[in-house]
């Protein structure tokens, strides 16, 4: 740029505006309008650059709002950006193009047709929806949905794609929280020491308070942090990162840190926050109208961003602040038209006379004992109403009506407290100095600075090394005595509220809450501060009580006639900025396992199904899907999907071939030891001391309330060696059950969880004896390797000498002649090749895990999760006899005797129901009812918990449980289907499929 | 503008002693008939129901710290009704039927708000037991159906329907799901009770019970620090996330474990979601508050602890789930986390009934969905109470269910759903 902008004719000559590069413009529109700034301006400073002092409405009125601490501290200044709602324009870097608008508004922030419900106040009383649109009965369904509309501030942009967002980790010896002048003090201390130090600063800049505020005992503050800054930047022992905020402490000092798009999570031995203070607000009519303003903000618009904060300005003080900054705003050429001083003359110290004196030379007069009573003004402040202080809260008739356009307010300060609480500190009040200090630290947290009430520059140095002191004793780096650091600059004002009769005479900026809203909370019976909060909604906007807390505390303290101390504060909750989701999501990883197998499934088109962590094939569709089975009669083929027909085809191929199915999520636990055989005897309901080596056993787990919760396959290759199955969602609960015991009973037996270690598979169907032949050595006859039993062998890879290490389970899940094989996992995919190479010549299949529903339903096996519930005992699920009745003990046996001696109530039984029911859409579900009889008062005795039909057995057949009456074979008993209309279903004996079991032990 | 607001508007001296809902502190008596420990919503819910019903009105609440303080403030508001057990649906079918009226008997807005609520199914076992409680439920009158991505779809547009591998397959629409102004039903019930002459003692708390030959006589307690005993007839206690401790004083155990339970809260926005839409398995639920504010739960903290604490893993767990489901609020702003203490018994239902002290009446073991039973709870307590005789409706939650194994497991229709 050659010439420079117009706008940069406005601007306060350098040293003023530390942000800003004077060369560079940037270009946005905020509420449609064309915005020029300086490349470092925040929106915020290029607005008000622009004489835009309207940034928002308030929450309930609709009142137009502007700048309040130029911190990132308060609502008013919430905008909306594309795709952000509640951007902090005082924050938010102008950028160039960005589109900018207020929020909350109907129409614009100027003209927002809402504002009309800044004369309905009144009939708006604190709580009042509480006490309204609920008569007559009814009618709050609509009154919800109009005021459901005016909810919430921006707006969410619902099509936002996330972006990337990631998390590091961070380790120090000390964590200093505020790079301030205390809390550089503290870090280059420590790092002298040898301490290695991390530097947080929310903000750009280093130096908190020194880089735009002015002191009594420092000319030149900017010199101070150079050279501050410089030691720190050059010191080894010391990382800074700035515009890096600690957003909370969490238990043991862990605290997350936002900076740009990475959460780090930092842990830190010691920490010093040094957080400082927020500047509090005067409390009277008319307090919100822009114009209205913190000292520190101007100082801050001035120093960092040079601009100029207005034409005519007034300061209203309780302390000295006011005056550094009505000395500033007279150095920078900006008319004063008042100081008020709400104290009296007598109460100002030596050094605030002296201040007094240098504004008098500069031909200021300053007023003592006298408050603005209200500021007028409908979009900027025009004119404050000054009158005397005669007590507390109380005033004269008025004295005169100044006009002005800007109104600095310096009333006090709060400890910015909420970090230090989040970790246990307290905070308490004190009469005399009128301000809420911290006590009762935990250790290794120490505070420094003006957040442990020094605000005297040469104090809070000094208090910063005391605190580094205290971390490195800590840290055993030194033993240093610990020095007293003592100030007694008194900064707050103790009564800074002005009721007004009229109100809008604002405690809340947030939440649109005046004195009158305080008070009358508590008069209405919520005397508890937290209670005050819940019923007002004080402090929980978007600023959370930064600036309320305090008025609050003082005015609810007042009304119950108790201390301040008594009264409190609201508890500070994490986080302590508003933090995007993002931040907490990180990269969104999404974990989820795979067998080794997996590219073979979906090579073969398999449809994948989650369970539980694992992706397995659920059936292998392929085009032009045909029913092939005997049972396929025209009417059938119209009801059936591709679904179906994909699980009726594998299962008869099944049933009369030869199939495969991954079972590698199977969970598989390893107990070797001399004492294997008797944690399976206490851990499960069988005998497992006399399992023969080479012989599998069924293994069922009750918990301690006698329910079923696992079972699973025990195969026992050696006296002190058992490798127990256990269901794929079930599996890492059974082997915490198993640890967890053995904790107590210290057996000597190693349990390790080995369910990734194997994969698996399933050969099943007449021929997969003969696959199998010629893989493997072992003697794979009838009586050489029967039902049940279980070998520890190889498989031989054709063309390769190498030989794979398996254990082969000759086990009868889908009711065929079949062998589970399991191998280390890394043999997986060559598992799944051979054997359907070897399979090739008998048509081998693979089936999926939906086919094996269906087939073991066949066969009625039950699921564990899906034929059980959370009350299913053993005898009702007919598994009584996988219940030793001779062995003391074992997990849940006092629960199961106490369950099985009582009459039963239910049972789970076989059910059928004709085919028919399939074309009429009445086939029952899992999960649909049954009822005690047909009646319209029937009631509910039990639910179907499998329910498929059976090409074998061309008909629908499920189980369900029934009531105990309901269970007898040959009974009749009523489901409940889709639509409400009831079937009959027939109790059948189970297995469905091959009553005699001679297949499966072929 | 409703004619209600019209008399504080046009009086200038709002409120009139008479609005007051809660009447100044008093004095603790030496004696009441009644003694309720406890003064969150339940205990404030027996207290108006003894009044209301019974006549019973020499009956003291005594709270630790302040009315509605722990989980009545703490918990997200979920009123529902589609549990999986008989025993369930009908318990909480009748709870939901008396918050719908709650604002006029109190005279007080509950702000009870009927969004429905939304359950996700992202496996076919989800979808078996999600049928399963839509029968029961409309078994018992209730509304709920079991509807398809497309339906679903259509209710909550924004929802990612492919979140993580795990799409949602089907939901569980209950469309009694509910949820209302927390404090304010504890405030409604205070000011309905002392009314009719209940004390509300805040900032009191209970350090001892007195309990002569197996029968309570009364209770000690502290209030800053004076020590008062207090003599009763009956006492209940309704301590959510202390029952073990307070029990352990009265000189018997319970088969309840306590868990920290997480919630958190953004800023305001313009409302985009009704339904409280809820995803067991991605332990997540959220819904948008009257004020714009979008709330989220999800599972309790994996180990046992006495100690309101916010976790940072907790968070990230549940935020990064909700941005699965929800990707575009990875750009809202969280602004409160906060903690509450649950009692979780073994079968995920409740304790209520007899304890092994006589005259010592238990309402404990709420885990996290203590609030939506607020009502129903209050009532039958309070007949239990006047009567001496266990309400049918809560026969099934005795305590001495846990000695015979009679549970009534609710496990599979509480995770994540409250």
């Amino acid at each position: 740029m050659n010439n420079p902008a117009p706008v940069f004719r406005d601007r306060l000559p350098e040293p003023m505006g530390l942000m800003l590069e004077r060369q560079k413009t940037v270009e946005f529109i905020f509420e449609g309008e064309r915005i020029t700034g300086i490349k470092g301006d925040t929106l915020g400073s290029a607005l008000l650059a622009n004489q835009q002092w309207v940034w928002s409405r308030s929450f309930k009125y609709h009142r137009p709002r502007g700048p309040l601490t130029l911190a990132g501290h308060d609502a008013n200044s919430l905008v909306q950006l594309p795709n952000e709602p509640n951007a902090l324009a005082d924050r938010v870097p102008a950028i160039d193009g960005l589109d900018v608008t207020g929020q909350n508004v109907n129409g614009s922030v100027k003209k927002d047709k809402d504002a009309v419900l800044n004369h309905f106040g009144r009939f708006m009383p604190v709580g009042f929806y509480y006490r309204a649109f609920y008569k007559p009965k009814g009618v709050w369904d609509w009154w919800e949905k109009q005021i459901r509309v005016k909810a919430g501030l921006g707006i969410a942009d619902l099509k936002f794609k996330p972006e990337y967002y990631d998390k590091a980790f961070l380790h120090h010896d000390l964590v200093v929280v505020g790079s301030g002048p205390a809390g550089m003090m503290a870090a280059l201390k420590a790092a002298d020491a040898g301490a290695d130090v991390l530097l947080l600063e929310e903000h750009t800049l280093l130096g908190g308070s020194l880089a735009y505020s002015e002191f009594s005992d420092c000319n030149n503050p900017e010199q101070l942090r150079q050279e501050l800054m410089a030691k720190v930047r050059q010191h080894a022992n010391i990382t800074v990162m700035t515009e890096a905020v600690c957003n909370a402490w969490f238990t043991d000092n862990w605290l997350p840190v936002l900076q740009g798009k990475r959460l780090y999570k930092v842990r830190a031995k010691q920490c010093i926050m040094v957080t400082g203070a927020y500047e509090q607000h005067v409390v009277f009519r008319g307090n919100d109208i822009p114009g209205v303003i913190f000292s520190s903000a101007v100082m801050r618009l001035m120093k960092l961003y040079a601009v100029k904060p207005g034409e005519r300005a007034a300061v209203l003080t309780g302390n000295e602040d006011g005056y550094l900054t009505a000395l500033m705003l007279n150095r920078q050429g900006i008319q004063l038209c008042a100081v008020i001083d709400m104290r009296q003359a007598s109460e100002l110290s030596h050094t605030e006379k002296n201040l007094v004196d240098q504004l008098h030379q500069k031909g200021v007069q300053v007023r003592f004992g006298q408050t603005v009573y209200e500021a007028k003004g409908s979009q900027r402040l025009e004119f404050i109403e000054v009158r005397a202080i005669t007590s507390p809260g109380e005033v004269s008739a008025s004295l005169e009506t100044i006009p002005c356009d800007l109104l600095c307010m310096s009333a006090g300060y709060m400890p910015a407290y909420q970090l230090i609480c989040q970790a246990g500190g307290q905070l308490s009040y004190d009469d005399q100095r009128a301000a809420f200090s911290l006590r009762n630290l935990p250790d290794n947290l120490y505070i420094a600075g003006s957040v442990n009430g020094i605000h005297r520059l040469s104090a809070v140095m000094k208090d910063g090394e005391r605190a580094a002191i205290e971390a490195l004793n800590a840290l055993e780096l030194s033993d240093e005595a610990v020095p007293d650091v003592f100030c007694d600059q008194k900064v707050n004002f103790h009564w800074p509220i002005f009721k007004h009769p009229k109100g809008k005479d604002f405690v809340d900026f947030d939440e649109d809450l005046q004195v009158k809203d305080i008070v009358n909370a508590t008069r209405m019976g919520y005397r508890d501060i937290q209670l005050v909060k819940r019923f007002s909604t004080v402090g929980m906007g978007p600023s959370q009580g930064r600036h309320s807390a305090l008025p609050t505390a003082r005015l609810v303290a007042k009304a119950t006639q108790r201390t301040v101390s008594e009264t409190g504060v609201t508890t500070a909750r994490p986080p302590l900025t508003p933090e995007k989701l993002a931040y907490m999501a990180g990269r969104g990883f999404d974990p989820y396992r795979l067998t080794s197998m997996h590219y073979r499934h979906l090579e073969l088109g398999a449809k994948m199904i989650p369970a539980g962590l694992w992706m397995r094939p659920a059936f292998y569709p392929k085009e032009g899907q045909r029913l092939t089975g005997s049972a396929a009669s025209p009417l059938l083929l119209q009801a059936r999907n591709i679904r179906n027909a994909c699980i009726e085809n594998e299962s008869l191929h099944v049933r009369t071939k030869v199939g495969l199915i991954d079972v590698s999520t199977l969970g598989g636990i390893e107990l070797r030891g001399p004492d294997a055989a008797e944690l399976m005897n206490r851990i499960y309901t069988f005998g497992f001391l006399k399992q023969p080596v080479g012989k599998t056993r069924y293994a069922v787990l009750t918990n301690e309330q006698g329910v079923v919760i696992d079972d699973g396959v025990a195969c026992r290759f050696d006296e002190d060696h058992f490798y127990v199955t256990a269901t794929t969602t079930g599996v890492d609960n059974v082997y915490r059950l198993m640890t967890f015991w053995n904790t107590q009973w210290q057996l000597d037996v190693d349990i390790t969880n080995v369910s990734s270690a194997y994969a698996a598979v399933n050969l099943a169907g007449p021929d997969s004896r003969k696959v199998l032949e010629g893989l493997t050595d072992l003697d794979l006859s009838r009586e050489g390797f029967p039902y049940l039993a279980c070998r520890e062998g190889f498989l031989n890879v054709p063309g390769c000498e190498h030989k794979i290490p398996a254990r082969f389970l000759r086990v009868g899940f889908v009711g065929e002649l079949g062998y589970e094989l399991h191998v280390p996992s890394r043999y997986g995919e060559v598992l799944w090749d051979i054997l359907m190479a070897a399979g090739q010549p008998f048509d081998i299949k693979p089936f999926g895990v939906e086919t094996q529903r269906l087939l073991r339903l066949e066969k009625g096996h039950i699921i564990i999760g899906q034929d059980t519930d959370g009350m299913s005992h053993p005898s009702e699920v007919s598994l009584g006899w996988a219940v030793s009745k001779k062995k003391p003990y074992f997990n849940g046996c006092r629960a199961v005797d106490i369950v099985m001696k009582r009459p039963q109530t239910r049972k789970l039984v076989g059910f059928r129901l004709s085919a028919e029911y399939l074309v009429q859409n009445q086939k029952p579900e899992e999960g649909h009812i049954v009822l005690s009889d047909t009646g319209s008062d029937s009631s509910i005795t039990g639910n179907v918990t499998s329910c498929e039909y059976s090409p074998t057995a061309n008909a629908i057949i499920g189980m369900a449980y029934v009531g105990i009456e309901q269970s007898e074979e040959g009974g009749q008993f009523p489901i409940r289907v889709d639509g409400g209309s009831v079937v009959m279903a027939s109790v059948v004996s189970l297995p469905f499929y091959d009553k005699e079991q001679t297949r499966q032990e072929a | 503008m409703p004619f209600a607001l019209l008399k504080y508007g046009l009086n200038g001296d709002f409120p009139f002693e008479k609005d007051a809902d809660l009447p100044p502190p008093v004095s603790l008596k030496k004696r009441y008939d009644v003694v309720i420990i406890g003064g969150g919503g339940h205990g404030v819910a027996t207290a108006y129901y003894l009044a209301k019903y019974h006549g019973i009105t020499n009956v003291a609440v005594l709270e630790k710290g302040y009315l509605g303080g722990g989980n009545t403030a703490r918990n997200t508001a979920v009123i529902r009704s589609n549990y999986l057990t008989s025993d369930g649906v009908k318990f909480y079918s009748e709870s939901v039927k008396l918050f719908q009226n709650l604002s006029n008997e109190f005279d007080f807005n509950i702000m009870y708000s009927k969004r429905g609520q939304l359950t996700l199914a992202h496996t076919d076992a989800a979808i078996r037991g999600f049928r399963q409680r839509t029968e029961v439920n409309k078994h018992f009158g209730g509304k709920t159906e079991l509807i398809g991505p497309k339906e679903i779809k259509e209710l909550v547009p924004t929802l990612n329907m492919n979140p993580g591998h795990q799409p949602v397959l089907a939901g569980l629409w209950h469309m009694d799901g509910a949820t209302a102004r927390h404090d304010a039903v504890a405030w409604g019930y205070a000011k309905g009770a002392t009314q009719r002459g209940v004390e509300l003692h805040q900032l009191t708390e209970v350090t001892d019970v007195v309990v002569e030959n197996g029968k309570v006589t009364a209770v000690k307690a502290k209030q800053g620090s004076v020590d008062h005993i207090i003599e009763c007839g009956v006492v209940v206690q309704a301590v959510a996330g202390h029952s073990s401790l307070l029990a352990e004083k009265a000189g018997f155990r319970l088969p309840i474990t306590t868990y920290p339970l997480q919630a958190m809260v953004t800023q305001p926005v313009k409302p985009f979601l009704d339904p409280l839409v809820s995803s067991p398995a991605f332990h997540c639920y959220v819904q948008q508050t009257g004020r714009g504010e979008l709330v989220f739960g999800g599972g309790s903290d994996p180990y046992p602890l006495y100690n309101s604490r916010s976790t940072l893993e907790l968070k990230e767990e549940l935020l990064a789930h909700a941005v699965e489901l929800f990707p575009f609020m990875a750009n809202l702003k969280l602004m409160r986390q906060w903690t509450g203490l649950t009692d979780m018994t073994s079968d995920y239902s409740p304790i209520m009934g007899e304890s092994p002290v006589q005259n010592y009446y238990l309402d404990a073991g709420w885990g996290t969905w203590g609030f939506k039973a607020t009502p129903i709870c209050g009532k039958t307590m309070a007949e239990l109470v006047a009567t001496g005789k266990t309400p049918s409706l809560i026969k099934p939650f005795g305590a001495e269910r846990f000695n015979d194994f009679r549970q009534v497991n609710e496990m599979g229709a509480t995770a994540a759903s409250h």
